[in-house]
């Protein structure tokens, strides 16, 4: 049976032209020996404002490091348009090319190149991880135990659910998730230790995709909730906007978990600025590229510069009486 | 060297699920949407277990069977139900997605510290460790495929390819077309089951997410084998499926390489599947249906 499998000539032609690109790739791309050039792979999950703005920060930040693209940097960015396979692939790519550092970009991202990385002394710094222990990239925050380091966007949630208490006229909040996503379940999980403790009441309403956002946020409305708080979940951030029209409509405060809603219409966070999360990401980084630290040693970092960001136009569209308090505190005001 | 190593070892576990979509698409003719949700149904069931202290080979059998119930569910609700197949594809998949969530109780369940199937290659090191993999993957991917060549050669797996073929004309051979529907969803979607659970144990996770887009993975690599692999019968469809499934990763890494962006990828994979698919219309003949004359 297994007699006559004819191969297609031109067929074979493409294989062996793709063999040929990935054999000589790999090789082209490796060491240069001009002795002080690193080279660092960054591999991101998707392409978002938080995500992005992390991305930017960590370049910057080396930058202010001493590693200048171009000087003695070369950086590797690559995306892997949500797809967990591609992520892989190109973590495996930076594996062949020998890159010094990588950094990935959520969590995802960071699984895929903790993996390719498993049996190499490549170090990963990651960056937008919620829980890296859960997600088994380190074996607890402050001592990591492996060759994987970097920043949890982690939120300061009892402090941001406390934000509620100053503008709310009631005592029930109305919270927003996608139950698929890891980030959202851990950050669902405090909020409710820390609702008992502020004497708030949660109510849950979950969410698949963008489309049912509408829909839940209109629910929660009509089960009479006081605020909404919206934790940095990709899914509800992407469909803020639907959330703010059902809010101004029915003059309920959005409290968000990152600083981009609040720009783009929420009312207030006390919480991450992805972009200077990025670049305390970056000084981690270099630490390592510096030959000053290791990452088994290195603990797992919050960010350090948490700031208030306050909507004032959003206040007034959703009815809210902004406490003077507020704006002492604010640092970044729309 | 890694990437074209690690693209192998992903485009060998993608074989598996390739053979599965072949099964449904080329030889049942049944547009099975079921993958998307299977996939990361073996995924979750395999992690969860092995989590839950379960020996990994347990897991990925139980793996296995999670799959064969998400087909026979399709299955049923097309030939019992009377349900369009495609939509009872799309109603299971959409379904599983909840199930997949409540069977992880969480959206990501890692694997990277945890004994695997892979664990005791994994502690090989360098050349060593790829070699054994990419071995012992081929082993696997080889050993479904020539027990599926088996079964597809018995009478039940004539019977299966023949309702395939001609489903009006299967019933006046005694053949019994539900039947083949059934037993033909539910192996496959085991096969599919079966490569999410290799896979999660790959890549050292199980994610609510990972199914998107699977079937096209499926169906490109189906497509993307049969250019390359010429020929009739049994053995040489099976085979395309496996090497088209490889071919695709290599495309991908290829991609990568030559530092394409990788945004591009999904066009690409879409004009690639569809200027196969309308090949046989424009060159008559120079893409055979497999399976036609054997």
């Amino acid at each position: 049976m297994p007699t006559r499998t004819v191969w297609r000539p031109g067929a074979v032609f493409v294989l062996a032209f793709l063999l040929a690109v990935l054999t000589l790739g790999g090789c082209s791309s490796g060491n240069t020996a001009s002795g002080k050039t690193y080279t660092v792979g960054v591999v991101q999950i998707v392409s978002h404002v938080a995500l992005d703005a992390a991305r930017q920060g960590f370049v910057d930040g080396l930058k202010e490091e001493g590693f200048e693209e171009g000087k003695n940097l070369k950086l590797i960015l690559r995306n892997a348009e949500n797809s967990q396979d591609t992520a892989r692939q190109i973590a495996d790519k930076f594996v062949s090319d020998r890159v010094d550092l990588i950094l990935a970009i959520a969590t995802p991202a960071a699984q895929a190149a903790a993996q390719a990385t498993k049996t190499t002394s490549i170090p990963v710094v990651i960056t937008a991880v919620t829980d890296p222990v859960a997600a088994g990239l380190v074996k607890s925050l402050e001592k990591p135990g492996t060759n994987v380091t970097g920043t949890t966007d982690m939120n300061p949630v009892e402090d941001q659910l406390a934000l509620v208490l100053d503008v709310a006229k009631g005592k029930r909040v109305g919270i927003l998730y996608n139950s698929g996503e890891v980030n959202s379940r851990v950050q669902v999980d405090i909020a409710k230790e820390a609702a008992k403790k502020l004497g708030l009441e949660l109510v849950e309403r979950t969410v698949t995709n963008t489309n049912e956002v509408q829909q839940a946020a209109e629910a929660l409305a009509a089960q009479g909730v006081n605020a909404f708080y919206i934790p940095t979940d990709n899914t509800v951030v992407a469909g803020l906007p639907n959330v703010l029209q059902v809010a101004e409509r029915h003059k309920i405060p959005v409290i968000a978990g990152e600083g981009d809603s609040v720009k783009n219409g929420a009312l207030a966070t006390y919480g991450i600025d992805y972009y200077s999360l990025g670049k305390q990401t970056a000084k981690m980084a270099a630490k390592i590229l510096r030959g000053e630290a290791k990452p088994q040693d290195m603990p797992i970092e919050r960010q350090k510069d948490l700031k208030f960001f306050l909507n004032l136009k959003a206040a007034e569209r959703m009815g809210v009486e902004v406490p003077d308090a507020w704006k002492k505190r604010a640092n970044e005001t729309y | 060297m890694e990437l074209l190593l690690g693209s192998l070892e992903q485009g060998l576990i993608f074989g598996i699920l390739a053979l599965g979509v072949y099964l449904t698409f080329r030889v049942l003719n049944f547009p099975d949407l079921t993958v998307d949700g299977s996939f990361p149904l073996g995924g979750a069931v395999a992690a969860t277990l092995i989590v839950a202290g379960v020996s990994p080979a347990w897991a990925t059998a139980a793996a296995f069977f999670a799959g064969v119930s998400a087909g026979l569910a399709t299955a049923l609700m097309n030939t019992k139900g009377g349900i369009h197949g495609l939509l009872a594809g799309i109603l299971t998949m959409t379904g599983l997605y909840s199930i997949n969530l409540r069977i992880m109780g969480t959206a990501n369940v890692s694997l990277l510290r945890k004994g695997t199937l892979f664990t005791p290659i994994e502690e090989l090191s360098g050349w060593m460790r790829h070699a054994a993999l990419i071995g012992i993957l081929l082993l696997v991917v080889l050993a479904v495929k020539l027990l599926l060549d088996a079964f597809l050669r018995t009478d039940l797996g004539l019977a299966l390819r023949a309702s395939g073929d001609n489903p009006r004309m299967a019933p006046s051979l005694g053949i019994d077309p539900h039947g083949s529907i059934l037993l033909g969803l539910a192996l496959a979607n085991g096969l599919v089951a079966l490569s999410g659970a290799l896979m999660a144990q790959f890549q050292g996770y199980a994610d609510i997410q990972m199914g998107i887009g699977m079937i096209v993975v499926g169906l490109a690599s189906v497509i993307l084998g049969e250019a390359v692999v010429r020929g009739d019968g049994v053995f040489r469809a099976t085979l395309a499926a496996v090497v088209g499934a490889v071919l695709y990763r290599l495309v991908i890494a290829g991609a990568l390489s030559l530092n394409l962006q990788t945004s591009d990828m999904k066009l690409v994979t879409a004009l690639l599947v569809l200027v196969t698919l309308l090949g046989p219309r424009i060159w008559p003949g120079r893409f055979p249906r497999p399976l036609r004359g054997s």
